[in-house]
């Protein structure tokens, strides 16, 4: 099946109104030096919905999630190609100050990372780097109320936070994020690391969250993708081991009428 | 060891491998009795030296001087005394440093012991012999010295520590070195403490390690930590001493009595023999801080700044503190950059400021030990044993400001 050119340019079955799109991704490559990490990915992320990247290991799916924050600057020798617009503007576009965007678009990561300080100042950080000059007690209360984690660390917001649960740990996290007040929540394998009553918690969460918040979520897990998000983009490589996307559409639709036979391989569990 | 029973083939070897290991690990036990022998040893000669019986005789009898016991008399009767038996030039000369008039009992009694009574030590033991051969020890004592007082001596006593240095060694102090030492550690740390660890962040997070040149920097940094102290001597006696003379002596600040060798230039020296050893260990710190934790600060929106302060110096400075505690072992215990930078040997004014002239405990106890006076070697060993406890005593201080900032951050 000749699906190359058709998949990258998949249009999604939805008006085609830019205020719809929290995300625009225009035939974005990613390069490692000379290495093409990713090919080719065209995909516009809804506002308010939760979109879940899927795919094999080593497909690119948490590159592209970064790319999105450009998270990936951090990474000597990589190189975009092509267009991630938000709010109009390419997010790699040279006047455009990285803090800013990742400023907007927060990320919650695979493995709970607290900062080795309290639980109080854990959620008050990035709000007061980032000028934020009201209550700072109502913010870290409402962050952490958001996050469904204020009842049970209410009475020891100055105990540190490495001594929470891995779940604890997570939600904090997400607290943290949405203490600067983002658009978008990046979301990469969040669950990976916990425990199925933590992930469910978590998940309980996101869906709550994406009233509010537009969420992309990387995850390996099949069950979680399908349960929980809006719209589904698949991924896998090329003979090149460069990642691109092969489908994208409605999660149900993904799940239940792939139109691609490698998405119907994976999800079935009958890759590779 | 179930050497008997083969459960398999692959079993067989086993009890070779076993042997290897024990082989080893007996090496490894004797590697360590070896180090642990070696460092008593050193421990128990300086003790060994550092106490021990003395024969002291006095030029002349405290009773030939004054019927009572002189340390009771008022300060009268000892400037009385003074007067009497020294001549005007000798009461000049000590009038020169202080009016006997205003001087304390204490102090004037010092002045009767050294310049009438003049005790000297004529011989001395070590502890060893003190204790194991008290017998014939006093007998020969008795024998050789029948006018001398035999005493148990700790060379290590209060005067020793409190006393300003005197060419006597029963009288002289290590007031003077000791505050230079101090005082030389402080400007040391002061310059290389954010000059090594401003260094360590901008090589570890601003420089572009792909470029050659930052690549030389790197290599040249890590070489210079090898490099012998007594070069960095010479090229602080050619800097501090003699090229920035005006700074370092204190001249271009108003200090009019002063030449290059002070403790400013000293210190200025040391900071250079220890600053590749604080940014090699302030790296290796910065190194160690997790990715995770600048992934979380930047995906908050942090700048790269408020990255490095907020998050990766605290987490880091434990590790910072550890190698500026190996620093400061290796500052206090130098003596050959400070031979050549310039320490006084008899040093009789304490060093005051960084404009001083200055001795260190090193270069003292190495003045010391190179006199053949018996008495030489107790107060060598004595000042060791005065070293050996400030170096503990600021190792132990960083190592709870350590342990401090690392609770701190959990």
């Amino acid at each position: 099946m000749n699906v190359d050119t058709k998949t990258t340019t998949f249009q999604m079955n939805t008006d085609d109104r830019s205020d719809d799109y929290a995300l625009v991704v225009e035939d974005m490559n990613f390069y490692y030096g000379n290495f093409r990490a990713v090919k080719n990915v065209s995909m516009k992320i809804e506002k308010k919905k939760i979109t879940a990247i899927i795919g094999p290991s080593g497909c690119g799916k948490s590159t592209v999630l970064r790319t999105f924050n450009r998270m990936n600057d951090f990474i000597p020798g990589t190189r975009v190609e092509g267009k991630i617009i938000f709010h109009n503007q390419n997010i790699y576009d040279p006047r455009i100050d990285p803090v800013q965007v990742r400023r907007s678009i927060g990320m919650v990561f695979q493995r709970p990372n607290p900062f080795p300080k309290s639980i109080y100042d854990n959620v008050a950080w990035g709000a007061r780097i980032n000028g934020f000059n009201g209550n700072m007690d109502d913010l870290v209360e409402e962050s952490l109320q958001k996050a469904a984690l204020w009842d049970e660390v209410k009475n020891d917001l100055r105990k540190s936070a490495l001594s929470l649960s891995g779940g604890q740990q997570q939600r904090l996290c997400i607290a943290r994020a949405l203490a600067v007040e983002p658009e978008v929540i990046l979301m990469d394998e969040p669950c990976s690391a916990l425990d199925p009553i933590a992930t469910l918690k978590v998940e309980e969460l996101m869906r709550e969250l994406s009233k509010n918040y537009t969420i992309i979520i990387v995850t390996h897990n099949m069950q979680e993708a399908a349960s929980a998000s809006d719209r589904t983009a698949f991924f896998t490589m090329d003979e090149d081991r460069a990642g691109m996307m092969v489908e994208y559409g409605f999660t149900d639709q993904i799940f239940t009428t792939p139109r691609d036979k490698r998405t119907e391989d994976y999800i079935t569990g009958r890759f590779g | 060891m179930k050497t008997n029973t083969t459960l398999h083939p692959v079993d067989q070897p086993l009890e070779m491998r076993h042997l290897t290991a024990r082989v080893w690990k007996s090496f490894f036990f004797l590697s360590t009795i070896i180090a642990i022998t070696a460092l008593t040893a050193l421990l128990l000669s300086i003790i060994n030296q550092s106490f021990g019986y003395v024969v002291i005789e006095n030029k002349v009898q405290p009773a030939a001087v004054a019927p009572q016991p002189l340390e009771t008399l008022p300060p009268e009767s000892l400037i009385e005394i003074l007067r009497s038996s020294l001549n005007r030039n000798r009461i000049r000369a000590i009038e020169r440093q202080g009016l006997l008039v205003e001087r304390s009992q204490a102090e004037l009694f010092a002045l009767v012991m050294e310049n009438i009574i003049r005790p000297e030590v004529v011989a001395s033991y070590n502890l060893d012999q003190s204790l194991f051969n008290r017998r014939s020890i006093e007998a020969a004592a008795a024998e050789k010295y029948p006018h001398g007082a035999l005493e148990f001596r700790s060379w290590l006593n209060r005067g020793f520590l409190l006393n300003a240095m005197n060419s006597k060694p029963e009288l002289t102090g290590v007031r003077g070195a000791l505050i230079g030492s101090l005082l030389l550690i402080l400007i040391t740390i002061a310059f290389a403490l954010p000059a090594g660890v401003g260094a360590a962040i901008y090589l570890e997070e601003y420089a572009d390690t792909s470029t050659r040149i930052n690549r030389v920097i790197q290599a040249n940094i890590d070489n210079l930590a090898g490099v012998p102290s007594i070069v960095y001597g010479i090229l602080g006696l050619a800097i501090f001493v003699r090229g920035m003379e005006a700074v370092t002596s204190g001249a271009v600040f108003g200090v009019t009595d002063s030449n290059g060798r002070t403790v400013l230039s000293a210190g200025l020296t040391m900071a250079l023999l220890i600053l590749p050893i604080i940014i090699i260990n302030a790296q290796e710190a910065i190194r160690a801080v997790p990715k995770s934790l600048r992934d979380a600060s930047y995906g908050l929106g942090g700048t790269k700044w408020q990255t490095i302060w907020n998050h990766v110096l605290p987490y880091a400075l434990p590790g910072i503190l550890t190698g500026t505690i190996l620093a400061i072992s290796r500052a206090i215990g130098e003596t050959a950059p400070l031979i050549v930078v310039g320490a006084s040997t008899l040093l009789t004014q304490d060093p005051s400021g960084p404009f001083s002239k200055f001795t260190a405990l090193p270069v003292q106890i190495y003045n010391w030990t190179s006199r053949p006076q018996a008495e030489y070697r107790h107060i060598a060993a004595a000042a060791i044993l005065v070293l050996l406890a400030t170096l503990l005593s600021m190792n132990a201080i960083a190592v709870i400001l350590r342990n401090r900032f690392s609770r701190k951050s959990l």
